[in-house]
C-alpha cells in the first residue's frame, strides 16, 4: 500500500543544502500474486485427470467351423444383451422358451452368474454371450467385466453371434415388458 | 483520567508465506498434469475392473456414439510404412508428398476413395464432420484394408508388439454391431488379441475377484 513519508517535517538536521534521500519501502503487496496463484491452482486441479486410462485384454477365438467347441448342455448358460441395458438368459439348450427364457438386468446378473458357477463343475462351465443389435458397446464390455469380477477363467466364456430365434424372443419379451 | 488506549494494529498481513504455498501447489499440479493425447473425437469409454494401464503410442480405433470409426496410427516411425503399404495394397495412387501429408494427420476418418481429394483440397475438416472409415458390413469394411497394411508393416518379429498396441476405444452408447464389425476386421487379419480402452472402476466389495485379490495380497505379505 502506498505509504506517505511523514517524517520529513523536521527539516534541516544534516545542515542546509543536504537533501534527504527519500526512503522507499521494499515491501511489495503480494495479494494480487496470491490471487493469481490460486486461480491457476484451481484451473489445474479441475483439468488434472488423476485416473489413468486402463485397458482390458481381449482374446477372440479363431473362427474354425471344423473345430467347433462342444458345450455340455448342463454347463451352459446363454446371456443375451438387449435394448436399454436389459439382460436375458437361459440355461442349457433353448427348448422351451416360455419356461427357460428369463429377463434380468446388470445388477442381478452377477448373482445368477455366480450361482451357475458354484453349481457347475468347472470343466463343464460355459457362458455364451450373445449381444443383440440394439445393445450397446458398454453392455458388451460390462458383461465381459462381469466375468472377470466373478473370476470366470478365460476360455469359459465366449461371445457368439445371436440367432434369429433369440433375437425374435428378445423382441417379444421387450414388447411384453414395455421396453422401448 | 486515562482510558486505556487501544493500540492500533495494522491490517496488513504478510502475504509472502501464502504466496509460497500457492505457487508450490501450482507447480505440483502443473507437473502432475499429464498432457492428454490428442483425440479424434471425445468418447466416453466404459468402465472395467481391469487395472492394466493403457499402452502408449497405441494404434487406436475410436468408435463414436454415431458408429463412426476413426483410426490413429500411433508410432511415427511405423506410420510411413503403414501408409506406403496401404498405398500399394489398394492402388490409391498417392504421391510421395501426399503420403507425407497424410502421415501428418493425427487421425484418419474417411473412406479410402476420399483420401486423395481431401488431401488436394488441403483444408482441415473438423472431426465431427468427417464420415469415418466405412465398416458397414463384410463387403464394405475398409478397416480390413487398414489392418492388413498395419499387419504388413509390423510383419515378422513385431507381431507380438502389435497385439500390445491395438486398442479399441468405444463410446458407451455405440451400438454393438459396429463393435462387431471392428472385431471382424481384426479377426480377418488374424489379430485375435487386442485391448479395449476403459476407465478404471473399483472392484465391488465382496465379489469373487475382490476376495481373490485380497487373499493374494495377504499371502504376499506373509
Amino acid at each position: 500500500m502506498a505509504e506517505m513519508d511523514t517524517s520529513s517535517g523536521g527539516g534541516h538536521k544534516k545542515g542546509p543544502g543536504v537533501k534527504k534521500a527519500k526512503k522507499l519501502s521494499t515491501r511489495v503487496d503480494l495479494t494480487p500474486m496470491v490471487d493469481l496463484g490460486f486461480l491457476l491452482i484451481t484451473f489445474f486441479v479441475f483439468t488434472t485427470t488423476m485416473s489413468k486410462p486402463t485397458a482390458m485384454n481381449m482374446n477372440e477365438p479363431k473362427d474354425d467351423p471344423e473345430n467347433q467347441l462342444k458345450v455340455k448342455n448342463s454347463g451352459a448358460m446363454t446371456i443375451l444383451l438387449g435394448k436399454n441395458d436389459q439382460v436375458y438368459y437361459y440355461m442349457g439348450e433353448l427348448t422351451n422358451a416360455t419356461e427357460q427364457f428369463k429377463s434380468t438386468n446388470f445388477k442381478d446378473v452377477r448373482d445368477i452368474i455366480l450361482d451357475k458357477k458354484k453349481n457347475t463343475p468347472m470343466d463343464d462351465l460355459m457362458y455364451i454371450i450373445k449381444a443383440d443389435k440394439e445393445s450397446t458397446f458398454k453392455n458388451a464390455i460390462d458383461i465381459l467385466d462381469e466375468m472377470s469380477i466373478n473370476t470366470v477363467p478365460p476360455g469359459h466364456y465366449a461371445e457368439v453371434d445371436i440367432s434369429d430365434t433369440e433375437a425374435e424372443l428378445i423382441k417379444q419379451t421387450e414388447s411384453a415388458n414395455g421396453i422401448k | 483520567m486515562g482510558r486505556a488506549k487501544i493500540p492500533r494494529k495494522s491490517t496488513n498481513i504478510d502475504m509472502t508465506a501464502m504466496c509460497d504455498v500457492a505457487f508450490l501447489l501450482l507447480s505440483f499440479f502443473i507437473l502432475a498434469t499429464k498432457q492428454k493425447p490428442p483425440e479424434a473425437v471425445a468418447v466416453n469409454a466404459p468402465t472395467s475392473v481391469s487395472s492394466k494401464v493403457a499402452p502408449e503410442d497405441a494404434i487406436l480405433i475410436t468408435l463414436t456414439k454415431e458408429g463412426k470409426v476413426f483410426l490413429m496410427l500411433g508410432d511415427d516411425t511405423r506410420k510411413t510404412d503403414i501408409l506406403d503399404k496401404l498405398n500399394t495394397n489398394k492402388n490409391l495412387g498417392l504421391s510421395e508428398s501426399e503420403l507425407k501429408k497424410l502421415g501428418k494427420l493425427s487421425f484418419i476418418g474417411m473412406p479410402l476413395g476420399a483420401i486423395k481429394s481431401a488431401l488436394t483440397a488441403g483444408q482441415d475438416i473438423p472431426a465431427d464432420k468427417l464420415p469415418g472409415i466405412p465398416i458397414t458390413d463384410s463387403t464394405n469394411n475398409e478397416l480390413v484394408d487398414w489392418m492388413r497394411s498395419i499387419n504388413d508393416a509390423y510383419a515378422g518379429s513385431d507381431l507380438k508388439q502389435l497385439e500390445e498396441k491395438i486398442v479399441i476405444k468405444g463410446d458407451n452408447f455405440a451400438k454393438y454391431p459396429a463393435f462387431k464389425n471392428i472385431k471382424y476386421a481384426l479377426k480377418k487379419n488374424n489379430i485375435f488379441k487386442f485391448r479395449i480402452a476403459t476407465n478404471s472402476e473399483t472392484v465391488p466389495v465382496g465379489s469373487e475377484l475382490y476376495n481373490t485379490n485380497r487373499s493374494a495380497a495377504e499371502s504376499g505379505q506373509k
